[in-house]
């Protein structure tokens, strides 16, 4: 009887996929989860008023390598929004789910708002961290997600080797050396950016976390500013998350026009507000500047610059073998 | 009770006690140790996860529950063990039944297999099927073949953007596989100690081998039966590791009540976690209920016999 129920409930679950109503499937990363509620609901009104159509989007999240390796497995996404143009990079080569040159298929790079990483203290800074040597220090405790599965963790790891070598003047051994005097002071790696932030702020593990920006804001906001502040450093790195239209599983879902115009959206003015409240930094200027006080200047430093580009950065940095591989040693 | 009744009959209730049992001091510390642990272990953290949901009063409860994401989360659950259950409940048997009641070459191997799913991690099951049935996979190369075998097939798996991992079939596909074990290691020892004298028996009085297997030997392991089918239920609703690799996480679509809870555990939202915990609690209280039913309705029918 029960299982004759099932395959029943089995049987209508099929037909509901086939009612008229246009699915769409975005797997992003970990700490968007927000953000892309709000937007689902705001771009589903949109295309609403425009065509008449019902869009759902559904969502998925997880740390952003691990993401992209789950559409190279076969998850059917529409568009992936992940943290950096390497895991869509990884995408196009493996799967050849999409075209190598996907970075020009929208404005920006792709990129439709950007972030940085900053620090996460607890409240009244009580082991005076305020720059990124403060985090080598001994008995400071560091919380930063694994660079192996999480896009933010890479960010924040390459944030720490933009200022070494800034500091050191370029000299790679000593940044080489900083990097790993400041893994050393890591607890736990956590998979994705939104599980470090668990460890950080509800089991109160660690002094400081390294985390998105609007990760950061947003932990404060759901635990309360009494507990938490947040620093931000006098440099960092510009995190570009990066957005893209997974071309072949849209043509077969049928979904291109309607995929397009969901990823378009994020750069009308509505789409950049709702970035601004979620505390990315938006590209329109004009709401950047309506949104300033979200925002503390500081100088950022790109990974073209600093790191000759993603390819280079993971090849060096991430690959198997690479300098995070010889420089972290697990604690116990 | 008189005094002198008393004296009479204490010498042989004292050398009873003495000969089965400790000391009454090493009872009590044993029992008292037996009662905080399981205190502390079991009666704490089952009463919590309902208080930490019940945090926010029963409105926020509720409202955690009819959510649709939680709503098809729970039916995603009950379809993975509805099905996974009863096509255990058969594998089960099959194999319990065969290793038990016949000797046969390879009989270690197949025990062995009938193991593989306990020893191995679940993650390492998920995986499995991510290997196989991926894009990447032999799936993945089947479907994308320039000329595969049979091409209608190809052809027809692609047209209907057929999958199995990030979808509903590979769930019930990766519970299936861990909750493999459940009733036939239940079984097994049971019908090995059950011996096979009463299946002969029925056999030489002229029972085709059905007849023997619905009159004789499936009344002898009912209970057991039952017992499996309890333990593999409750791994096949509870199962995270296996489920969260072959899930894909999409809300609403592949999500099940574990992957929900972790989902709203990072969306910094305790209470409903806690709250969609406690519907997991609370199929588990229903499975332990039933199995005491079976129990009692199993030892009233003993009695009634005798």
């Amino acid at each position: 009887m029960k299982t004759l129920l099932n395959i029943g409930l089995v049987l209508a679950l099929a037909v509901s996929a086939n009612a008229k109503e246009i699915k769409l499937l975005n797997v992003s990363y970990d700490p968007t989860r927000e953000l892309y509620q709000e937007y689902n609901d705001a771009f589903a009104k949109y295309w609403k008023t425009k065509t008449g159509d019902d869009v759902v989007v559904a969502q998925s999240h997880g740390g952003s390598g691990k993401q992209a390796q789950s559409v190279i497995n076969g998850l059917g996404a529409d568009v992936v929004t992940l943290a950096l143009a390497y895991d869509i990079d990884a995408i196009a080569a493996q799967a050849k789910l999409l075209p190598a040159n996907w970075g020009e298929k929208f404005p920006n790079n792709s990129t439709p708002y950007t972030s940085t990483i900053v620090f996460l203290v607890r409240k009244g800074n009580p082991k005076n961290i305020h720059n990124w040597d403060d985090l080598v220090k001994a008995g400071t405790s560091v919380v930063v997600p694994n660079p192996k599965t999480s896009g933010g963790a890479r960010w924040a790891y390459l944030a720490a080797y933009a200022y070494a070598l800034e500091t050191f003047n370029h000299d790679d051994a000593k940044a080489r050396a900083f990097i790993k005097q400041l893994y050393k002071n890591v607890p736990v790696l956590d998979s994705g950016a939104r599980g470090s932030t668990v460890t950080f702020a509800q089991r109160g593990i660690g002094d400081v976390l390294l985390a998105w920006e609007n990760e950061a804001h947003l932990a404060s906001k759901e635990f309360g500013a009494d507990k938490f502040d947040i620093v931000t450093p006098p440099l960092s790195i510009l995190a570009e998350p990066p957005v893209a239209l997974v071309t072949k599983n849209a043509k077969k879902h049928g979904t291109t026009e309607v995929a397009n115009a969901y990823l378009n959206y994020l750069y009308s003015d509505e789409g950049q507000e709702i970035a601004a409240k979620n505390f990315y930094r938006p590209r329109n200027q004009a709401i950047a500047t309506k949104y300033a006080a979200n925002f503390t200047q500081l100088k950022l430093v790109t990974i073209d610059q600093e790191f000759g580009g993603w390819t280079k950065a993971q090849a060096t940095h991430f690959a198997d073998g690479g300098v995070f591989d010889q420089i972290f040693q697990p604690q116990n | 009770m008189t005094p002198v009744a008393t004296t009479l009959h204490l010498p042989r209730a004292g050398t009873q006690r003495r000969s089965t049992s400790e000391p009454p001091w090493v009872r009590w510390l044993l029992i008292t140790i037996a009662l905080l642990f399981l205190t502390l272990f079991l009666f704490v953290p089952l009463i919590a996860v309902f208080a930490q949901g019940l945090n926010k009063g029963i409105g926020f409860y509720l409202k955690t529950l009819s959510d649709p994401l939680a709503w098809s989360a729970i039916k995603l659950t009950l379809i993975a063990a509805g099905i996974s259950v009863p096509l255990n409940c058969v594998f089960g048997v099959c194999a319990a039944w065969a290793i038990a009641k016949f000797d046969f070459r390879g009989k270690n191997i197949l025990l062995t297999l009938i193991d593989l799913p306990f020893s191995i991690s679940p993650v390492i099951s998920g995986m499995i099927y991510v290997l196989v049935f991926g894009a990447q996979g032999w799936l993945g190369l089947y479907m994308n073949a320039d000329k595969p075998w049979f091409p209608w097939l190809a052809q027809w798996l692609n047209v209907h953007d057929f999958h199995i991992i990030f979808a509903v079939p590979g769930i019930v596909l990766a519970t299936i596989f861990v909750t493999f074990p459940f009733v036939a290691r239940e079984l097994i020892p049971l019908m090995q100690a059950q011996g096979r004298t009463e299946e002969e028996a029925a056999r030489v009085l002229g029972a085709s081998g059905w007849q023997t297997f619905w009159r004789v030997t499936l009344p002898n392991i009912k209970w057991g039966l039952i017992y499996g089918v309890v333990l593999c239920n409750a791994r096949a609703m509870g199962e995270f590791g296996a489920v969260s690799v072959v899930s894909g996480h999409i809300r609403g679509e592949t999500n099940t009540i574990p992957l929900h809870v972790e989902i709203l555990y990072n969306e910094y939202n305790f209470t409903g976690a806690f709250a969609v915990a406690s519907v997991l609690a609370f199929l588990a209280l229903i499975t332990l209920a039933l199995k005491l039913w079976a129990e009692r309705k199993n030892a009233a029918l003993h009695a009634a016999s005798q």
